[in-house]
Order: structure tokens, then sequence, then C-alpha cells
């Protein structure tokens, strides 16, 4: 699957992981919600690095769509609380087709 | 209701997909679409000279700001050694106000020079996508075929078309943090126009009483130094001593 960082880079993630970063992008949701700043740092942050470690870059000659596009890394809280939904990043409905 | 991944590819598809729509023959397509993309290329060129701007302009202010915090901190001394407390509270009142600001505008510059490297960046990678895309629509138009390159066209401008709402979302944001910088810096002027850095002694027709005795107190003791240095490279050596002592000394 593709997955983009808005603004940054786009990420080739072999095999099938909505799941796993639905997880994730909950838990950054959550955070947000319960306005805990200290969490969403955290949470935030472990979403940005599980993407960079786990896919590999797409090269500037390749034109692909992203699955997934997650908001720029240096998305601050009150940023994240003007765009996150309940359903967060990705929508559940999305999600729950993949994974079937 | 999606968040932001959702909305965003889902704005992207969108245009992408009306676009695709409208075209009768889908090469012209292409040709439109490169033409946007060039278009994006030369408005992410103009964003960076935007922040670029930006930060000298905070720069130039940054550097005034640092001489201003060095001569009220020696003017501070100054008067501190010449037993003028109230004269040295003012001058450090001063520096004070003036180290904050440069603290502020520092960070600021920091953050402008990500900006500018996120957006040059991005040039790069918006260069080598529509590069790419180039190559493609000559091929597509090559082997045309209807249904084949409605297709192909689809796939090859999404890519590039989501890439482009990439880079527009960059570069709001870095045109966002540049507004916020030029408040800052038109803030900053307004407060040395109304003289909160000054330096105690640059004060024109407006000068107080305190601002004349700190320079005098600042041109006398300049005065004493040069004073100094000069006795001792006349090798006189020891604090000086009033010459009716000297003959005494010597007589004895």
């Amino acid at each position: 699957m593709i997955v983009r960082i808005a603004t940054e880079d786009q990420y080739e993630i072999p095999g099938d992981h909505y799941t796993e970063i639905n997880d994730l992008d909950d838990a950054v949701v959550a955070a947000v919600e319960a306005g805990d700043e200290e969490q969403y740092a955290k949470r935030f942050a472990a979403l940005i690095d599980w993407i960079r470690e786990n896919g590999k870059r797409l090269g500037d000659d390749e034109l692909r769509e992203s699955d997934v596009i997650v908001p720029p890394a240096d998305t601050t809280m009150a940023e994240a609380a003007a765009e996150f939904t309940g359903e967060g990043l990705i929508p559940d409905s999305l999600a729950e087709s993949a994974g079937a | 209701m999606p968040g932001l991944g959702g909305r965003f590819s889902t704005v992207v598809k969108a245009k992408i997909s009306k676009m695709l729509d409208k075209a009768e023959d889908p090469q012209e397509v292409l040709d439109y679409s490169y033409e946007q993309q060039l278009q994006m290329l030369q408005n992410v060129k103009k964003g960076i000279a935007d922040v670029v701007t930006a930060k000298k302009r905070l720069q130039l202010q940054s550097g005034k700001l640092e001489q201003q915090v060095v001569k009220l901190d020696t003017q501070a001394r100054q008067a501190l050694g010449a037993g003028k407390e109230d004269l040295a509270r003012m001058a450090l009142e001063r520096k004070t106000v003036a180290q904050t600001e440069l603290q502020s505008l520092d960070a600021q510059v920091a953050e402008l020079e990500a900006q500018q490297q996120r957006l040059t960046d991005n040039e790069a990678k918006l260069r080598g996508k529509i590069e790419a895309f180039r190559t493609k629509k000559e091929v597509i138009k090559a082997q045309y075929s209807a249904a084949e390159a409605q297709v192909q066209i689809s796939e090859a401008a999404t890519g590039v078309g989501e890439q482009m709402a990439d880079v527009g979302l960059a570069m709001q944001r870095a045109m966002d943090k540049t507004e916020q910088m030029k408040a800052r810096a038109d803030a900053v002027e307004e407060l040395e126009a109304a003289g909160t850095f000054d330096d105690l002694t640059a004060l024109g027709s407006g000068e107080d009483d305190i601002d004349r005795q700190l320079r005098e107190l600042s041109s006398a003791s300049q005065v004493d130094d040069e004073l100094a240095k000069m006795r001792a490279e006349l090798g006189t050596g020891d604090a000086p001593k009033p010459a009716g002592e000297l003959e005494e000394g010597k007589g004895a």
C-alpha cells in the first residue's frame, strides 16, 4: 500500500496495514479528543515513525496514488483538533472493507 | 465523516475525474495537466522567494537588536561604575526587552528556515514528478487508443495531481507561517519606532536629563580610558599622581 505523509513523501509499505495504521491513528485522535498535548505529540510521532520505518520512500519519478494520506509531521494539536474527526484520518468503513 | 486523509484524497480524486470527464480528447487533458503542473512549479518558486524575503527581514532586525543588547549592557556597566544606579536600571530594562524580542525572532528565523527547506525539497520533488509525467504523456500519446489512454491518463494524472495538491498544502503552510512572521516583524518595527530598544545616548531632540547625564558620563569615561591608555604608552607606569607629589617623592 502507498502512504503519504502530507507535505513530505510517499512511502510504499508491503502488504496490507490498514488495521495497524488505523489503530495508531485512532490513538492520536483519542489524545486530541482528550485534549492531552503530551499524549498527542507522542502518539502522532509514533504514527509518523511507523510509516517511515516500515515504508520505502517512493522515487520522484514515480506517479502513484496514495491509499492513505496522513497530515504533515509538524501538525500541532490545535490544527489536528480542527482536522480530525471521531473517525480518524482513515474512515473506518475503508479500513473495514480493506481488512475483509 | 472522513478525516483529513479521506477528505484530502477525495478532493484530489474528484478534481481529476472532473477534469477527465470534461475532456473529449484525452491528449488535450495530458497537455493541459502538464501546463498546470508547470504553473504550480512557478508558484512554488515564488513561494520560496517570499519565505526568503521574510527571513532576511527578520535576520536584519535580529542583527540590530543584538547590537542594541551589547550597547545597552555596556551603558549599564558604565552607569553602575559611576554610581548612577537609576541609569543602569533603565539601560538594563531596555536590554531585557530587546533580549526577549531577540529570542523570539531567532526562533522564528529557524522556523522559516525549516519552511524554506521544505518548499525547496517539494520543488525538487514536483520537478521530478512533472518530468516523469511529461515522459509518460508522450508515451501515451504515441500509443494512443481511446480506451487504454483513459486508464493511463487517469493513473498518471492521479499520481501527479495528488503530488500537486500536496505541494499546494506545503505552500499554504509556508505562506501562513510567513504571514505570521511578517506580522511579528511589523510589531518589532513598531517597538523600534517607539524607541523601546534605543540605546540611551541615541535619543535626538527629545533627550531628557537622564539621557544627557548618561552621554556626559560615557564621554567622560571615554576620556578617562584614553588618558589611561596614553599614560601606559608613555611608560609613566603606575596610577597617576599630582605633579607636586611626584616632585616630592623624587626629592626624598
